[in-house]
């Protein structure tokens, strides 16, 4: 086979595998937007955020430490402890359900039955208060985040794809697994909207607010349930994209990554959220190898943007998303 | 007891459409534009004109036209940040090709320039609607600032990647380059918020406003009554571009100086600009004014208060900095959904019942 064709494959791999962590933020905004119309931009955030947090408790850090040390003159930084990260992982869902709580009570409660145009931009604003919120709590220096997650060049393929055709590909062990673990998400957040009572709910909710307050659903309940869930898929996306490049701020501008996802997908599938993710992820890939070094490369900055773009005006719901109808 | 209109009467059509109908109001601003045209320049320095003055002014040219965009028309765009750009890239350009043309010209063909950009990113909002389109103009502002950076053409080839200023004057004052003093540099900003908020006023109360306001409130409706839907979004987009063009060319030529685009026109840009409108109040001049004042004066204080006054490092500062613009957003959003603009509405309304309830 010859090598362009052997490169192009695995940058096709690649791809697929970022595709998935892309699908991944983007599951989280699709589980909001079914279940509120609430646009969340802070879904990136939210993933920061519980990435610190995690870091925070495994590493036993004192929260605010920064602001206390600066107010009261003292110096404390750590408690002094090292907890496991199962443990860890733990208490981090038990803040993310907390704060999805607290969001819903401080924020989206007041906010019923105002426009989606304003909802989007209370999240904006959300955004920019958990990114100083989580900067101010832990810090915001860049920290390193392993909780026991297999990285490195996966051996196994490196050696068959050699032997079949005399070169090694080189996948990620971390990317393998993070597929491994979105494709479990998916399956448990399908069985869990399709069979459980509480899914039921949800997709009551999603499909006429009104017609399930009136058949006695909790709106409150099921906002607090599904922002509880956004929180757990934006720790899972933490975990996977903070093991792979630190837990910095830049993590936050995965949400940017997952826009033109949902927009491929469309707003309200989260199948389309998977599909979305993989085209935008081996898009982006193979444009930069093969039209990339032509144009100056970091191409994957804007390619995603542009190619959603041009889709939609073609298709505006997006591949899977409920056809737009419009009355006067 | 001062804020009165009794006994103001109008007497034609002219004198009850004007901007202030009030006479309170009208004395109100005449005497700052007074202070403002003929008094500031004189007491102006160079700490106040960069960290207040310029950012302010600028800015302020940016969330009109922002706001005409997504308070009048109703279209939402991050790509604020792309477009200023253009503007400050259109201006580098033509001051390195055309030197003995006058900086003025330059600023408005920048500000055409970026229209004409504005309207080629504003032709899917035909076909794309809300969030779509938001998320949509987020190409423009992506692609347009690797371009920037990526095409060596734009920045004249120059080592650092960066564009700088050369030394252009207005009257024989340089407006450019280090040698500008802080009163010019303030004089002409000044000058073009006061036609950009002059122009954008009377558009707005025009046919044209009429039919922005028509799209925005319900589109389909406003195409079956007879408003052209691609002749009020484009124009819109043009309009709004053309703004934000010609505040991107003062952010680079007169304020900065120097501008490296990631840095200075990033997405966060787009956010800034938007953030303003949203405090100032949507579908409101004087709201984008306020809006732009506040985001500005608000880091300053808060700077000066938390690292001057209690002697805290700065990155805490700055942290705090951003809970405090995202939770003013969210309040404002919660409390006051039309922004300071309603505010001082509101407390117009008070002023003139004052001292009595009813």
């Amino acid at each position: 086979m010859p090598d362009q064709l052997l490169f192009a494959m695995e940058v096709f791999l690649n791809g697929l595998m970022a595709g998935v962590l892309y699908a991944l933020v983007a599951l989280g905004f699709v589980l909001i937007f079914k279940a509120s119309g609430i646009f969340n931009y802070a879904q990136g955030v939210m993933a920061l955020f519980a990435a610190l947090t995690l870091v925070g408790i495994m590493e036993g850090q004192v929260p605010f430490s920064h602001l206390i040390n600066a107010v009261f003159g003292t110096e404390v930084h750590h408690f002094g402890w090292h907890l496991p990260a199962l443990a860890a992982i733990l208490l981090t869902g038990v803040v993310m359900i907390v704060l999805a709580w607290v969001v819903n009570r401080l924020i989206f409660r007041h906010l019923v039955g105002q426009e989606p145009i304003i909802l989007f931009m209370a999240t904006i604003g959300l955004a920019y208060f958990m990114e100083g919120l989580g900067d101010l709590m832990w810090g915001a220096d860049i920290k390193k985040l392993d909780v026991g997650l297999p990285q490195g060049i996966n051996l196994w393929i490196d050696e068959t794809t050699f032997e079949a055709f005399g070169y090694g590909f080189f996948i990620d062990n971390l990317d393998l697994w993070a597929t491994g673990i979105a494709a479990a998400l998916v399956v448990a957040l399908t069985i869990f909207s399709q069979y459980s009572k509480q899914g039921r709910a949800l997709r009551a909710v999603a499909d006429d607010h009104q017609a399930a307050l009136s058949v006695g659903i909790s709106l409150n309940f099921i906002w607090v349930l599904v922002w509880s869930i956004a929180g757990f898929v934006a720790l899972v996306a933490g975990i996977m994209w903070g093991t792979k490049s630190g837990v910095q701020f830049s993590l936050s501008l995965i949400a940017l990554k997952a826009l033109p996802v949902l927009m491929l997908g469309g707003f309200t599938s989260i199948p389309g959220a998977i599909v979305g993710g993989l085209i935008i992820g081996v898009g982006e890939k193979l444009f930069e190898f093969a039209i990339g070094p032509l144009v100056g490369g970091a191409t994957e900055n804007w390619f995603a943007y542009v190619l959603a773009l041009l889709f939609l005006v073609f298709r505006p719901q997006g591949l899977f998303g409920e056809r737009i109808i419009e009355r006067v | 007891m001062l804020y009165r209109e009794a006994g103001d009467f109008k007497t034609s059509y002219r004198e009850d459409n004007q901007s202030f109908p009030i006479r309170f109001d009208r004395i109100a601003v005449q005497v700052a534009l007074v202070l403002a045209l003929l008094v500031v320049p004189f007491v102006i320095n160079d700490y106040w004109a960069n960290a207040v003055a310029l950012p302010f002014l600028i800015y302020a040219i940016a969330a009109i036209g922002l706001n005409i965009l997504v308070g009048y028309c109703g279209q939402v765009s991050l790509g604020t940040g792309g477009f200023m750009a253009v503007g400050a890239y259109a201006t580098y350009k033509l001051m390195t090709a055309f030197p003995e043309v006058s900086i003025i010209v330059h600023v408005l063909l920048a500000g055409g320039i970026t229209a004409g950009v504005g309207v080629l990113f504003g032709l899917p909002s035909l076909r794309i609607k809300g969030f779509y389109l938001a998320v949509a103009t987020l190409a423009a502002q992506f692609f347009l600032v690797w371009l920037f950076n990526r095409v060596p053409w734009f920045y004249n080839n120059s080592a650092s990647g960066q564009i700088s200023a050369p030394e252009r004057g207005v009257l024989g004052q340089a407006v450019t380059g280090p040698n500008a003093e802080a009163w010019v540099t303030y004089l002409f900003c000044l000058l073009f918020l006061l036609f950009c908020a002059l122009v954008a006023r009377n558009l707005t109360r025009g046919t044209l406003g009429r039919s922005w306001m028509a799209i925005r409130d319900m589109d389909i409706a406003a195409e079956i009554i007879g408003v052209n839907p691609l002749k009020a979004k484009l124009t819109a987009f043009a309009v709004s571009s053309f703004f934000i063009g010609i505040s991107g060319s003062l952010f680079f030529a007169v304020y900065l100086g120097a501008v490296e685009v990631g840095e200075a026109f990033g997405i966060n840009k787009s956010f800034l600009v938007l953030f303003m409108i949203i405090i100032g109040g949507l579908g409101r001049i004087a709201g984008s004014l306020m809006g732009a004042a506040f985001l500005v004066l608000l880091p300053v204080l808060l700077k000066n208060l938390l690292v001057g006054g209690f002697g805290w490092p700065t990155d805490l500062a700055a942290h705090l900095e951003f809970m405090i613009v995202g939770g003013l957003i969210v309040t404002f959003l919660v409390a006051e959904p039309h922004g300071l603009a309603q505010l001082w509405r509101v407390g117009k309304e008070k002023l003139r019942l004052w001292p009595f309830p009813h």
